[in-house]
């Protein structure tokens, strides 16, 4: 018998007589807190990331700026104007470690738990690119703020990798005491549109 | 110390090891209360809590009810998402598959995320002994990994050592297996964790294997979710061209809206967190983005065993949040380390035993590690009611000894008892022995209760157990009968 079919005729054995029928409450959905963008805003700040809001037509001086002389890596469809950033090519991982900077955007933004959480269609990128500069600026709209959890995962796909982001990488593996950056981006700038 | 917990010594001789440690009693104590007050404040910051754990509960409960359905659906949706499928009935075959897969690559290293299931199963010691160097790289793993020392914590597992520690043992190991510490190395934190991002970094980038778990396994869409903090989970998912995921049955959970419950009670409960920093989901390959060739290995080693005990099934519904840990009087005192188990706390005192059985001796003295205080049940996320399963553990040791030759200490006192308080004569007799005993004992006791009466300190022979911990009150030199006989039922007054 292979381990397979002795697994699932354990599983099957163990199971006898015990009815799978199980009563599963709903889970609660969070209260409308209402001010969605702000509780957003103030929850991504909590986490020690840099938040900037803007209007439409700010954004690119906005991210310029943030920028300043860093080299910045961007994906293939981020339609800013951002003059000396290099589109992502497929470089290889020690290829990406010459840039300083990154810049997305996201596909939902959570305000309850101020995330952001990227699908990585063409305006987001690749997993890697995202996650080896040392700065991330990450455009949110304001319309893709949702209220909690429940609501970002039924926005989103489970066919395509997910990546959530709550603050810069973070360890408290030292007595508990939090160090922003271990290995991922050490900043994390949320420019907020709208 | 060396990197395996194989002959740890039963939990009683353990922990008085642990007992007598200052420093390690120092470092819990103050870890524990620290995640133990910020869990406290996020979990209030939601409303429905309890709500919200019933929900978490029910979830990991429906699909552990019908989990060969499940099991056989995830391994569709692995298939049709590109990814392959191994099934491990134990430890053995599961290390097998992984260095076999790596060998495949004519690699000798794989970067590894922190999982529990892959500690669970010795596969660091495994893929060495077949010439694979397997490096942690999360940072906790990291130091205990450097320090040839064990994990003592399921989501910290250097929470044994302090930072002065820590530094030596970074200056004095990283530069045999890479980039090494600078030389100006300090015991800051930030310099500390900065050492650790160069050292680990050269490693991230030339891998081209990785080795992960899962936190959850969504069995409809073929789904695979690690949740973790430091980024070294993404650099291990994303940047090698092979990935193998090592997923422990039990993880499977039915649908993607399920999910929703327990990614918002894992990062409250472990890390007391509103969310974690990272959370990677994947399914099978992404052609174009991250590793192109995906392996997922779904690991038995006891969970079918855990799976048939009716009481103790629940333990499989763990989300491994470590919550029970930081409110357990026991493990404050005496840490991960006497548990014998990368599994520790309350949580790993009914793992152990309903994965392995309690044949060996180390297992069995498992479910008494606790007081039962019930801290465990109440902060438990997935509502797992840790006091009941180890009150069933219990009855399962003693069950397992019925049939020894040679009874234990225990019974023996239990069947005497029996036989004095099943007969007034005998009892009467057994009372003047005791009202001597306690005239003897008086006399020599050195302690005083409350109230003036007097206690044995320690005892030599058998009862040095019971009097190594507590006072024995000396027994009245008069029984109660006695007394009644003396004084008819106090009418004639009188003390003597």
């Amino acid at each position: 018998m292979s381990a397979r079919d002795d697994i699932l005729r354990d599983v099957r054995q163990a199971l006898a007589g015990v009815s799978p029928a199980v009563d599963v409450p709903p889970a609660p959905r969070a209260p409308d807190r209402g001010g969605l963008v702000a509780l957003f805003l103030e929850r991504v700040e909590d986490y020690r990331a840099v938040v900037t809001r803007c209007a439409a037509d700010e954004v690119e001086q906005v991210v310029r700026h943030v920028l300043g002389p860093a080299r910045a890596v961007v994906p293939p469809a981020l339609g800013l104007d951002l003059p000396g950033a290099i589109v992502d090519d497929g470089f290889t991982a020690t290829e990406l470690d010459a840039y300083d900077a990154v810049v997305t955007r996201a596909a939902v933004g959570i305000a309850e738990t101020g995330t952001v959480v990227l699908d990585h269609r063409p305006d987001q990128g690749r997993r890697a690119i995202t996650l080896v500069p040392d700065l991330h600026v990450c455009v949110v709209d304001a319309g893709q703020v949702v209220a909690d959890v429940p609501d970002a995962i039924a926005l989103l796909d489970p066919a395509r990798p997910l990546t959530w982001i709550s603050g810069p990488s973070a360890t408290s593996d030292i007595e508990l005491d939090r160090v922003e950056g271990v290995h991922g981006p050490r900043t994390l700038h949320v420019v907020l549109v709208g | 110390m060396t990197g395996t917990f194989v002959g740890m010594p039963a939990f009683p001789t353990a922990a008085r090891q642990a007992l007598g440690d200052t420093q390690l009693r120092r470092n819990l104590a103050h870890a524990t209360h620290v995640i133990r007050d910020k869990r406290a404040k996020v979990v209030a910051e939601v409303e429905d809590w309890e709500e919200l754990r019933l929900a978490g509960a029910g979830v990991k409960e429906a699909a552990l009810r019908d989990l060969a359905t499940h099991l056989e659906t995830l391994e569709a949706s692995l298939v049709r998402a590109g990814a392959t499928v191994h099934w491990a009935r134990d430890a053995e075959e599961a290390c097998a598959i992984v260095a076999e897969v790596t060998k495949a690559h004519g690699v000798d290293e794989v970067v590894k995320v922190k999982s529990m299931a892959t500690a669970e199963i010795g596969l660091n010691e495994a893929l060495e002994a077949e010439g694979i160097a397997a490096w942690e790289t999360d940072l906790a793993e990291l130091i205990v990994q450097l320090g040839d020392d064990l994990p003592s914590h399921i989501l910290v597992p250097a929470i044994h050592r302090n930072r002065a520690e820590i530094r030596e043992i970074f200056l004095r190991r990283m530069g045999d297996v890479g980039r090494p510490a600078p030389a100006d190395l300090t015991d800051e934190p930030a310099v500390l964790a900065a050492a650790a991002r160069a050292h680990l970094r050269e490693k991230f980038l030339r891998a081209r294997v990785a080795v992960s778990g899962a936190n959850f396994a969504v069995a409809d869409t073929g789904t695979l979710v690690v949740v973790e903090s430091e980024g070294n989970g993404r650099m291990c998912l994303t940047l090698p061209e092979v990935l193998i995921s090592v997923v422990g049955i039990e993880k499977v959970v039915a649908t993607w809206a399920d999910l929703d419950p327990l990614l918002r009670l894992l990062p409250r409960s472990s890390t007391g967190e509103r969310m974690n920093p990272y959370t990677s989901t994947w399914s099978g390959v992404t052609p174009g983005d991250g590793p192109q060739e995906v392996h997922v290995v779904l690991l038995d080693n006891g969970r079918t065993r855990a799976l048939a005990d009716d009481v103790g099934r629940q333990a499989l519904r763990c989300i491994r949040c470590s919550a029970c840990l930081n409110v357990c009087p026991v493990y404050e005192r005496v840490g991960g380390h006497a548990y014998g188990s990368v599994y520790p706390g309350p949580i790993g005192a009914i793992l152990n035993p309903l994965l392995h059985g309690v044949s060996d001796e180390q297992t069995a003295s498992l479910p008494y590690a606790s007081s039962l205080c019930g801290a465990c049940f109440e902060v438990c996320p997935v509502r797992i009611d840790i006091p009941s399963v180890l009150v069933d553990q219990r009855a399962a040791v003693v069950d397992y000894h019925r049939a020894d030759r040679v009874p234990k200490a225990e019974a023996v006192a239990m069947k005497a008892a029996s036989w004095a308080f099943s007969d007034s004569r005998r009892l009467r007799t057994a009372e003047r022995a005791s009202g001597l005993a306690g005239r003897v004992l008086g006399r020599f006791s050195r302690t005083t209760l409350p109230g003036g009466r007097a206690a044995a300190g320690r005892l030599p022979g058998p009862a040095a157990g019971w009097t190594g911990a507590r006072d024995l009150p000396a027994p009245p030199e008069e029984s109660f009968r006695d007394w009644w006989d003396r004084t008819d039922g106090g009418r004639d007054g009188g003390a003597r």
